[in-house]
């Protein structure tokens, strides 16, 4: 997608990562509490 | 500016919006019957949008926006702590804890959670006061990135683009309070969302597609001006060279400082208190989440990328920050109004109000309560209830939007993300390892938490007057009494506090609860009651 360091790519896997993270837990943990 | 007519109508009925949101706030709570059951019903979208509008602001989209044009890509890896530590972690590890302590202890301000934990008065008058006298500096902050752009979109005098956008959210805050606030937050976060999603859009359509432009902003590392890159900067789609000055700022000022400072952020901590059940904590990460990726994941990636539409438009032909004039706050705005559709220009300025307002409320409201609460309160009162702590949480309101103004006023330019990443820095150092003490570990003592808050208070002040260069200089002590800029050579000067002095802070609390007098068994169970 046109960025060849790593480091970056690092950094915009991790953002979907966490994310996918917050949305993945929030599904799971909707009704408790 | 095409039509201002059209755009005072907009503004007009955005105004109005808020105005009625905040009516049907206060009707909704009206008894306490009211206010539990609209606690209960209330829906994961307006508190996770509450949240998330009240931690980004103009600062993010403007401030950082503009530095990651500055910076380029390598900003993402704050976006990642944003989601990861400002979301998850925020919200799952310390949130849950945060809420049924702070319900066990009667706590109503951040302050006065530590100071009723520790059972220490001081830490209360202590906290209270650094988030009275240091928070305008973030709050600043806020308004100078709302005031640039109005300043760009109307062309009027910057002086009067800050005295405008502060009688507005002044109003809002001293006649609306804390009633509605859920409800005008969520509406400025949708708003944002809209907003920050269409810039994303518009910009790779503008620039060809995602591929093509991430292309032409690599090839511009050429256009790196020599004296940046002699300083680390390897070009926008790249970190900056390993240990590099650039490397450092980029990391531990940037990254870092403001990464790991949202934790400890007594605005934000706050609001954890104030959610009715742990299920509506669950249920933010998830929206939460989204809404951070969408808004400073979009702010960095457009700020990087405003540099190659500067660079290939004819009116400019140079790269974001010699388009800016060298005034890094000035790159969105500029960029927006320059590159948008007049349309969208009208959608952005209602985004960048809706994020000013909604975390300038908080602020308002949070230097107000720590004037109230944590300092009359708690050393006038001496903890009786007195009707003399409202009128004063207001004073201490309008004293906190007259300092921010001011420093709104003389603050330098490119200073909106330096200034919000010193207080993020800040709140780390001094609160963060009492607040991890607070929330996990029952053997902390008291003297350990106060011994952490100040050696994090005092070496972060240290720092910032001796050792790290870009303030030092600025202020001029340390070249007042040492006749030199800093007392260190490279890399210190270029390290920032937080990873130095928040460690030491973690440290002090460590040893001294290991040689200093627990808490009072009682105490802690009550602390720690229904806490799993």
């Amino acid at each position: 997608l046109g960025i060849k360091d790593p480091q970056i790519w690092l950094a915009y896997l991790l953002c979907v990562l966490s994310t996918l993270f917050c949305i993945i837990y929030g599904m799971v943990n909707w009704n408790k509490g | 500016m095409d039509n201002i007519f059209i755009l005072t109508l907009i503004l007009a009925g955005y105004l109005f919006v808020i105005g009625y949101l905040g009516y049907c706030g206060y009707r909704k709570t009206k008894t306490t019957l009211d206010y539990l059951v609209a606690g209960r019903s209330i829906h994961p979208y307006i508190m996770a949008l509450s949240y998330g509008a009240t931690f980004i602001s103009t600062s993010a989209i403007v401030g950082f926006g503009g530095t990651a044009a500055f910076f380029g890509m390598g900003l993402l890896w704050l976006t990642f702590l944003n989601i990861f530590v400002g979301i998850a972690i925020a919200f799952i590890v310390f949130g849950k804890r945060t809420r049924h302590i702070g319900h066990n202890l009667d706590a109503h301000t951040f302050p006065e959670l530590l100071s009723k934990r520790f059972q220490s008065p001081f830490i209360q008058g202590f906290g209270g006061l650094i988030i009275f006298l240091l928070m305008p500096l973030y709050s600043a902050a806020v308004l100078i990135g709302a005031a640039r752009f109005l300043e760009a979109t109307f062309t009027i005098d910057y002086n009067m683009a800050l005295l405008i956008y502060t009688l507005i959210i002044c109003a809002y805050v001293l006649a609306g309070g804390l009633k509605g606030v859920m409800y005008t937050d969520a509406f400025q976060g949708s708003i944002m969302l809209i907003g920050m999603t269409l810039l994303l859009i518009f910009s790779y359509t503008k620039l060809g597609g995602v591929t093509v432009a991430h292309q032409a902003l690599t090839q511009l590392s050429a256009q790196v001006p020599e004296k940046l890159a002699s300083l680390g900067h390897t070009g926008w789609t790249s970190m900056p060279k390993l240990g590099s000055n650039f490397w450092w700022t980029l990391v531990s000022t940037i990254v870092m400082g403001v990464g790991i400072g949202v934790l400890a952020q007594p605005q934000l901590a706050v609001r954890f208190m104030t959610v009715k059940s742990s299920k509506e904590l669950n249920r933010a990460v998830l929206i939460g989440g989204i809404f951070i990726l969408m808004m400073t994941g979009v702010a960095f990636t457009v700020g990087a990328l405003s540099n190659v539409y500067f660079f290939n438009h004819p009116e400019f032909g140079k790269i974001s920050l010699l388009a800016a004039g060298g005034n890094i706050d000035k790159i969105i705005p500029i960029y927006v109004n320059s590159a948008m559709p007049v349309w969208f220009v009208y959608i952005f300025m209602l985004t960048l109000l809706a994020a000013a307002m909604s975390t300038t409320s908080s602020h308002f409201h949070t230097m107000g309560t720590s004037v109230g609460r944590d300092l009359f309160d708690r050393y006038i009162l001496k903890g009786k209830k007195g009707s003399y702590s409202v009128p004063i949480t207001r004073v201490g309101i309008v004293v906190g939007v007259l300092i921010t103004v001011l420093l709104g006023y003389k603050l330098p330019g490119s200073i909106i993300a330096i200034a919000t990443a010193i207080f993020f820095g800040l709140c780390a150092s001094v609160f963060l390892p009492a607040f991890i003490g607070a929330l996990f570990f029952k053997g902390m003592t008291k003297t350990a938490a106060i011994s952490s808050m100040l050696v994090g208070f005092l070496g972060t002040a240290f720092w910032l007057f001796f050792i790290h260069q870009k303030e030092s200089a600025a202020l001029g002590l340390c070249q007042f009494i040492f006749n030199k800029p800093t007392l260190v050579g490279y890399p210190w000067v270029v390290v920032d506090q937080i990873f130095v002095i928040l460690p030491l802070s973690a440290l002090t609390a460590i040893i001294v609860s290991l040689f200093t007098k627990k808490l009072p068994r009682e105490h802690i169970n009550d602390c720690f009651k229904h806490v799993k």
